[in-house]
């Protein structure tokens, strides 16, 4: 909690103190209120007082109480100010954190984790700062200047006040010892019903399907009875809070009359008018130390939200990034489209057995290189390799005959213009996204590429044609103009080295054949890696490559494969006809 | 999200409920809350009439407290003692007040907790079946964050509402009221005094209250932008990266972050002028009552028991006014948010099959399509005309054609889930509106590309809702399809969790739906690009498993990959919703025609 805090800078820390400044002045005032108070009680009390003094310790009563506004106000804006900053420096550190983190530590926070991180756990943060700040900074303030001011009076009505304390103190803490597990537990049911309810929507074919709708419904109610019954006892425990309170507040102000009753009793005749007063004034001082106390409270029972929410927040903002960019923003060896593989090995993180095991190949300039194998075997993670989505954990991987570990991270992505094997489309337009990342490219270019990538057609049928509204993640098109779409935005980039990791799994045979005829005519010079489940696809390529179970079991072209791979054979005739094979 | 027409674009989801956020019609989701919470009426009631009595004994308090200061003071002069009698009979009196006003206070807060609570699950319960109960049309165009956050957050904002506002606002009000009516009983004067001093005070909180109002909900709305950047940013940033517009984004999140800022500050800070101007106002009162009580003590008109007992009063009246500005605004917001949950609730269901009552129990496996008719809600184009064709018993039909020819929508209107607007599909010669949709889907066994797992394990999800099934029946279904050995490396095994972020490929998670669908025995089979992510060799186990087990059973393939299709004992040919061509690979081959060239373009680079 304390860390999320090294995110204030010079200026807020400023800031603070000048708060901290201001809110002493503010508890002065307000602790200066009752001196009047008792002031214009004596005066009211004593026979033949003259109105004026009413009248003049009223106005200074009233002053005080107008330059507590005012500076409360002025207090108001800079904690509003703090707040409003502070969150918004951590909401930018964080997301320049996430920008740059690697897919592999995106992957262990999981993506919709890292989204309420930026969103959710810091508005959390913000609401503490902006509520917890100032009470922070003034219950202490207050208590002990309360205290102060009250020590010297009477040792009797201070010890009732630090009893009425007591009991304030031990019940908020009690109550807080009693539901602060349960209200981790709430927070995990409250994701867990968001879960199923999620879970609900998506599936909701299958669930029909199946007529499974009592299944769901059983399961929902289930967190649904959970969560109620865990909340209920939350609050009712709370409920407690209210009532103790009141009592404490009138049971403290009755049992310092009922004992100054006493005192006055007791005392000599001459005394009795003051400690009247005495009596009126530590009964509402008495108030502003509960108050104070009680404002402590309320931080305690914001906190707990508030931490863990900066605990998950710092959990990501120190995280040590894995992968480390180069600065070679250069070609060293005059090579150019060139890819290699140097026994290379790749586990993830978190994973016990290699995903790769000594891979080795190279890919010439403007060659087609296609990688094939069944499911789980390892073909994405190879290109995954090479813009370094992911870094190898054994081997080396050259591009242009540089280990990809020299490069700049901007230089080694310009060279690259990689297909994701699931479309991602942002929100904007038809030319935004075929341009994205790009400052500026001519209208020609971007028709140019879609026209490449076999959308023209349906991009110009739609209602703005390449201005037209594109939605967050491509919703408002299909699957396979979702993927023609991002083809042509990396063949807008003009890189050296093409990389389709399953890009046209979407696209019917016809349209797939044309694209990549198109490519071909497109891209003379360019290499291509493409990663598919289709023989037709990659049968045509320069290089075939067959991975099985993380190993290279073929390398060549389709024909010397056929005769020479087993794997391959047994793919491609699980796709055509022997006769379809050999007839080529 | 791959479903294959193009769809309209769906209408932008509202964000999370904003707090403070107004509703349409406030009047009418409060008549209609009111309505709903109907069913705890009885211990709502004990709950309003606790707090009242709390709130009695609480105005009641100062004037006994008085009485106290008044013995006091007799004891001030000279000569005179206190009475301890009396004393001690108030403080007692006192006493029994202040606990018997706690006790009230805690039953009633612990009631509206427990009917509030109640309340909300009854609520999210009723969202939930709904869910069930509402077309497949409504999702096409709602989103499901949207849908999620009537679920919780808008729920929550009424049980919050309901909780905090609802017996405070009757208690305060109770209060404002006694407290008013006490102060004209004890002295006209000093409570004109009082009143006069929190109006003109409370005039500056309205207005400020408007104002902030507005910011809050800019704020809502910036806040909203933000998060949409974010998520888009961080779901698709391998793109990001890989597209070096790392900077981009950060420039575009630099801007609304920055925004959000701005609005952030703005309705903090005047939200924040809030409290310190309610203690200025009570201030104010104060003095103002102490210099006109003071005068008229002079005058010797009132005790100075009085001015004690106004002093209490003037916290009183104060406290209760900003408790219930406070209630209206947050009774404001679940106006806002009921709306939401009872619009979705309103929404129009399915419609009701209690009617029909025939039941196809056991199927002869005979379908037939006549001439139907099909366009999506709001589309003007028809996706399907005229599509006739039989498929017989132990028929594999495939159908093939280029993306949005509207192969998916046939099986979605095979399954009832959208209602065909002219033709009839018959199953065994029965029309589909004479058979119930649960009866339909007991009749299909389907799997989508679009595979679904849900957090829990394997097994679970093989298992999914249907009872009786052994673990041999599940390791058996996994082997045939080649699952069983991969499993068996997961640490373990069956019972191995499957959450968020696993490890899981697409064509594994395929293979999981496959093995769950492969377990029911029903007279038809559809399945749709079930296999398209899994490798061709692991497709041609699948194949035999499912040939094995689908020798009976008429099956419904679509598959862009031609060779998963290449067998079937019919191939509907289907372009911009109709059928073109018809009959088995050979026949179509023969053709020369739109197959043929499909088929053929495979070959070619």
């Amino acid at each position: 909690m304390i860390r999320i805090f090294s995110n204030l800078k010079l200026k807020d820390w400023l800031l603070i103190l000048v708060i901290i400044g201001l809110i002493y002045a503010q508890v002065w005032l307000d602790l200066k209120m009752p001196d009047y108070m008792s002031e214009i009680t004596k005066l009211v009390q004593t026979e033949g007082s003259q109105m004026n003094d009413i009248i003049s310790n009223g106005g200074m009563m009233l002053l005080c109480a107008f330059l507590s506004l005012l500076d409360a106000v002025v207090v108001g804006f800079c904690t509003a100010l703090l707040s409003a900053n502070l969150s918004m420096n951590i909401r930018e550190r964080l997301f320049n954190k996430v920008e740059n983190l690697s897919m592999a530590e995106v992957k262990k926070f999981s993506t919709s984790s890292l989204i309420t991180r930026t969103t959710n756990d810091i508005t959390q943060i913000q609401m503490f700062a902006a509520m917890g700040l100032q009470l922070l900074i003034k219950a202490p303030l207050m208590s002990v200047l309360a205290i102060l001011k009250i020590l010297d009076k009477n040792m009797e009505w201070t010890i009732l006040t630090g009893v009425a304390v007591g009991i304030l103190l031990l019940t908020v803490i009690i109550l807080t010892l009693i539901v602060i597990p349960k209200f981790k537990v709430v927070q995990k049911l409250t994701d867990k019903l968001n879960g199923v309810t999620r879970e609900n929507i998506n599936g909701i074919r299958v669930i029909r399907a199946f007529n499974a709708e009592d299944y769901q419904e059983n399961k929902f109610n289930d967190v649904n009875e959970d969560l109620t019954k865990k909340q209920l006892f939350n609050q009712r425990t709370f409920s407690v809070l209210m009532p103790v309170m009141n009592l404490v507040l009138f049971g403290l102000t009755l049992a310092i009359y009922y004992v100054g009753a006493v005192i006055i009793n007791d005392a000599a005749i001459g005394e009795k008018v003051g400690i009247f007063g005495d009596m009126i004034v530590f009964s509402s001082y008495a108030m502003q130390v509960i108050a104070s106390f009680l404002m402590l409270a309320f931080i305690f029972m914001i906190l707990p939200r508030a931490s863990v929410s900066a605990n998950r927040i710092n959990e990501v903002l120190y995280s040590k990034n894995m992968i480390k960019p180069g600065n070679l923003k250069k070609n060293k060896n005059n090579e150019e489209g060139t890819v290699e593989f140097k026994n290379v090995f790749f586990k993830y993180p978190d994973g016990d057995e290699d995903l790769l095991r000594d891979i080795s190949f190279k890919i010439n300039k403007g060659e087609t290189f296609a990688i094939i194998g069944s499911t789980g075997s390892g073909k994405s993670s190879i290109i995954n390799l090479i813009p370094r989505l992911y870094d190898a954990t054994g081997g080396e991987i050259l591009v242009d005959g540089v280990n990809v570990k020299e490069y700049d991270e901007e230089y080694l992505n310009d060279k690259i213009g990689f297909v994701t094997q699931k479309a991602v489309l942002f929100n904007g337009t038809v030319e935004s996204n075929v341009m994205y990342g790009k400052k500026r490219m001519s209208k020609d270019k971007i028709k140019e590429a879609i026209k490449v990538a076999q959308a023209k057609d349906f991009v110009e049928s739609m209602d703005k044609s390449y201005e037209s509204h594109i939605a967050s993640g491509g919703t408002n098109i299909s699957g396979g103009q979702k993927q023609r779409l991002s083809i042509a935005r990396a063949i807008a980039n003009n890189p050296e080295i093409y990389i389709f990791d399953d890009s046209f799994s979407a696209l019917d045979y016809r349209t797939d054949s044309n694209l990549r005829k198109e490519l071909k005519k497109y891209t003379k010079n360019a290499t291509t890696i493409i990663v598919a489940q289709r023989i037709g696809t990659i049968m045509n390529a320069d290089k075939i490559l067959v991975i099985d179970e993380g190993k290279i079991a073929g390398l060549g072209t389709h024909k010397e494969l056929l005769k020479t791979c087993d794997v391959y054979k047994q793919i491609a005739l699980s796709q055509l006809t022997e006769e379809e094979l050999f007839n080529e | 999200m791959s479903k294959e027409e193009t769809r309209h674009e769906p209408p932008k989801g509202r964000g999370p409920m904003a707090v403070g956020e107004k509703a349409k019609d406030f009047k009418g989701s409060i008549r209609r809350l009111f309505k709903e919470v109907g069913k705890f009426k009885g211990i709502m009631l004990v709950a309003i009439i606790l707090s009242i009595i709390s709130a009695i004994l609480m105005i009641y308090a100062p004037n006994k407290l008085t009485e106290l200061t008044d013995e006091i003071t007799k004891g001030l002069f000279p000569n005179s003692q206190v009475d301890f009698s009396t004393l001690n009979r108030i403080t007692l009196f006192l006493v029994t007040l202040y606990v018997t006003s706690a006790l009230a206070g805690y039953i009633q807060s612990l009631i509206m907790a427990t009917a509030s609570n109640k309340f909300a699950m009854r609520l999210r319960k009723q969202i939930s079946d709904k869910i069930n109960k509402l077309p497949l049309s409504y999702f096409d165009k709602n989103r499901s964050g949207d849908t999620l956050s009537r679920v919780t957050n808008d729920v929550d904002t009424i049980a919050q509402g309901m909780n905090q506002s609802l017996a405070g606002l009757v208690s305060n009000v109770v209060m404002l009221f006694g407290t008013l009516i006490m102060m004209f009983v004890t002295n006209v004067l000093l409570a004109l005094t009082a009143v006069g001093a929190s109006i003109i005070g409370f005039i500056g909180v309205s207005l400020i209250l408007k104002k902030s109002q507005k910011h809050f909900k800019a704020r809502q709305v910036e806040l909203g932008k933000l998060n949409s950047h974010i998520e888009e940013a961080y779901s698709g940033l391998n793109v990001v990266k890989l597209y070096n517009a790392k900077d981009d984004s950060k420039k575009e999140f630099d801007k609304l972050n920055k925004r959000v800022k701005e609005e952030n500050f703005k309705s903090q800070f005047l939200s924040g002028i809030m409290m310190p101007l309610m203690n200025f106002i009570g201030n104010f009162g104060y003095v103002a009552v102490c210099i006109v009580g003071a005068l008229l003590t002079m005058n010797g008109s009132i005790t100075f028991g009085v001015i004690v007992a106004f002093m209490s009063y003037v916290r009183m009246f104060t406290n209760p006014l900003s408790q219930i500005a406070q209630s209206f605004t947050s009774l404001q917001s679940s106006a806002a948010a009921s709306e939401r949950v009872f619009e979705f609730l309103d929404e129009k269901e399915m419609e009701d099959e209690s009617n029909i009552t025939t039941e196809i129990k056991e199927s002869k496996g005979h379908i037939e399509f006549d001439n139907v008719e099909f366009t999506y809600d709001g589309n003007d184009k028809p996706t399907i005309t005229g599509f006739s064709a039989v498929a017989k018993k132990g028929q594999k039909v495939a159908i093939v054609g280029p993306t949005g020819a509207g192969k998916t929508t046939i099986v979605n209107l095979l399954m009832k889930f959208y209602n065909i607007n002219g033709g009839d599909i018959k199953i065994d010669g029965k029309s589909i509106f004479d058979i119930k949709r649960d009866n339909v889907h007991r009749l299909f066994t389907m799997v989508l590309q679009d595979t679904w797992l849900f957090e829990g394990t394997i097994k679970e999800n093989i298992i999914y809702n249907r009872k009786g099934i052994t673990d041999e029946e599940v390791v058996d279904v996994c082997k045939k399809i080649g699952l069983d050995y991969f499993i068996r490396t997961l640490p373990n095994g069956y019972d191995s969790m499957l959450s968020d972020n696993e490890t899981l490929s697409i064509g594994q998670k395929q293979l999981l739906t496959i093995a769950r669908a492969m377990l029911d025995k029903t007279p038809f089979l559809i399945l749709d690009e079930a296999t398209s992510n899994v490798d061709t060799r692991t497709e041609e186990l699948v194949q035999k498993a499912m040939d094995k087990l689908s020798k009976d059973k008429t099956s419904f393939i679509i598959a862009h990959r031609l060779s998963t299709i290449k067998n079937a004992d019919l191939i509907l040919v289907m372009n911009k919703g109709n059928i073109i061509e018809q009959g088995n690979h050979g026949e179509l081959m023969n053709q020369k025609g739109f197959y043929y060239d499909l088929y053929n373009s495979q070959f070619e680079l």
